[in-house]
């Protein structure tokens, strides 16, 4: 039932749009009011996840590592699999950040007779996953024409390339199909795939659900609830709200305040959820460490700074005789440490 | 705080480029629109004011696969006068001017309709004529 409730959830908050947005006087709480809060929350907490995570210290150096890491001048090292400089980790991260490296890995696990188990590739995460984040970049991107006057020419070309099909009017934009193509992969992925759905948890499932609803309801009031959706209006409030001074002007369709409202509710949600592998992704040490602990010591940062190194020569000093007494081996024998000194 | 020199300048690009609106329009005032209403003085269009600003597109589309594909060139009848159904036979006898109309809203919202890849505003058709 945990994904049913994520459904529930986004109906409610559907709800309480469709139906606030039409009291008289509400407009200006959910056109003015909420997308500020939202916006603060957003970067606010942000910032505050970013900033936790950067005071948390690293105690061992622990890049994850599935490759051959320097040795021999005569073993190739794999620089990507094992980096052990900036140069070759930001290669990976570029790589992680931009291609999603890391799942082009993932395995499928079969459990056949015998018993007997089986390990395949399986690319389909990493397609969709890949088919997902880019369409949902692309998408916001192009809503920032109703940010910015005049509209830069770059934004004007992405616009062209994503409706590029020119199929009809508002012409259709190739991402809004992408988008939920991957938003269902994503979440039939984890009704379907017994591994995942068994630890699938609430805040898996509700963010799907949520950015899928975001997405219908941008594409029911383009597309087909047209009424009351006139875009200079919509673009009238949404400059007002970035230049600060935000006015509720001509009557707005509920289908946008609909999804105005899930867009709020989702830039509050993200910096506490797991949306926040956005930020994470740069954070983690398993990928922006280098593997060179052998050339480069780590320090734990732990490490208090009254506590001093004690070599084995300094211990067997201390403890000298007691270790005679109690027949432990020593390196120097009682006679020749008192000789010394 | 570890990494101070890679993460704030991290933190300090990812909030400049959450708010660039904001640096970007530079606090200036939104200038809406005002196209311009027919020069010939016609008050009345196929359809109300409201549902033509919201579905203009719609009903222009609807028009030319009614035309082009099932051949349904009907007349539009408003106020007594007849057109033929089409963006330069009837919607621009009135709506002459394509950069003082159409292109007020398109621009400001970055609108690119298709229309002008086979369509000619009236001036353009009249400098072809000329030519031929």
């Amino acid at each position: 039932m945990k994904y049913a409730f994520s459904f529930l959830a986004v109906i409610a908050l559907i709800l309480i749009a469709g139906l606030g947005s039409q009291i008289p006087g509400m407009q200006y709480l959910f056109g003015v009011v909420l997308p500020y809060l939202a916006i603060m929350l957003f970067v606010g907490g942000f910032v505050y996840r970013i900033m936790d995570w950067a005071k948390s210290p690293v105690p061992f150096s622990i890049p994850t590592t599935c490759g051959q890491g320097v040795s021999l001048d005569f073993i190739k090292q794999d620089k990507l699999e094992c980096p052990t400089k900036t140069s070759e980790v930001m290669a990976r991260m570029f790589l992680e950040i931009f291609f999603f490296r890391s799942l082009f890995r993932n395995t499928k696990s079969e459990l056949h007779d015998g018993p007997k188990i089986t390990y395949e590739s399986s690319k389909w995460l990493w397609l969709f996953s890949l088919i997902f984040h880019y369409s949902f970049l692309l998408i916001v991107l192009r809503h920032m024409r109703f940010f910015l006057e005049p509209v830069p020419f770059v934004l004007s070309a992405l616009e062209g390339i994503d409706s590029m099909l020119q199929i009809g009017q508002p012409a259709m934009y190739l991402t809004d199909a992408f988008l939920l193509l991957g938003l269902m992969f994503l979440y039939g992925r984890r009704l379907l795939n017994r591994h995942v759905k068994y630890i699938s948890l609430n805040n898996d499932y509700f963010p799907l659900v949520l950015i899928f609803s975001i997405a219908l309801t941008g594409i029911l009031m383009r597309y087909f609830l047209r009424t009351d959706i006139d875009i200079i209006n919509i673009k009238n409030l949404a400059y007002g709200l970035v230049t600060f001074s935000p006015v509720i002007g001509a009557k707005i369709g509920a289908i946008f305040y609909i999804h105005l409202f899930l867009v709020c509710v989702l830039l509050a949600y993200f910096p506490f959820s797991k949306l926040m592998h956005m930020g994470g992704v740069f954070m983690s040490p398993t990928r922006n460490m280098a593997n060179n602990s052998r050339s480069k010591r780590h320090i734990n940062p732990w490490n208090d700074p009254e506590i001093k190194p004690h070599s084995y020569a300094g211990y067997e000093d201390e403890f000298r005789e007691f270790m005679v007494d109690a027949g432990i081996p020593v390196e120097k024998e009682l006679t020749a440490a008192k000789d010394e000194a | 705080m570890y990494n101070k020199g890679t993460i704030i300048p991290g933190l300090v690009i990812f909030v400049l480029l959450v708010t660039s609106p904001i640096w970007l329009n530079g606090l200036k005032a939104a200038t809406p629109p005002k196209p311009e209403l027919p020069p010939g003085g016609e008050k009345k269009c196929v359809m109300p004011k409201e549902y033509m600003r919201d579905n203009h597109m719609k009903l222009l589309d609807d028009w030319r696969d009614s035309v082009l594909r099932d051949e349904e060139r009907v007349l539009v009848t408003v106020e007594g006068k007849t057109y033929r159904k089409g963006l330069q036979m009837a919607c621009m006898q009135c709506h002459s001017n394509k950069e003082k109309f159409c292109d007020t809203c398109h621009t400001y919202a970055d609108v690119n309709p298709y229309c002008w890849d086979c369509h000619l505003t009236p001036k353009e058709a009249a400098s072809k004529e000329d030519t031929h």
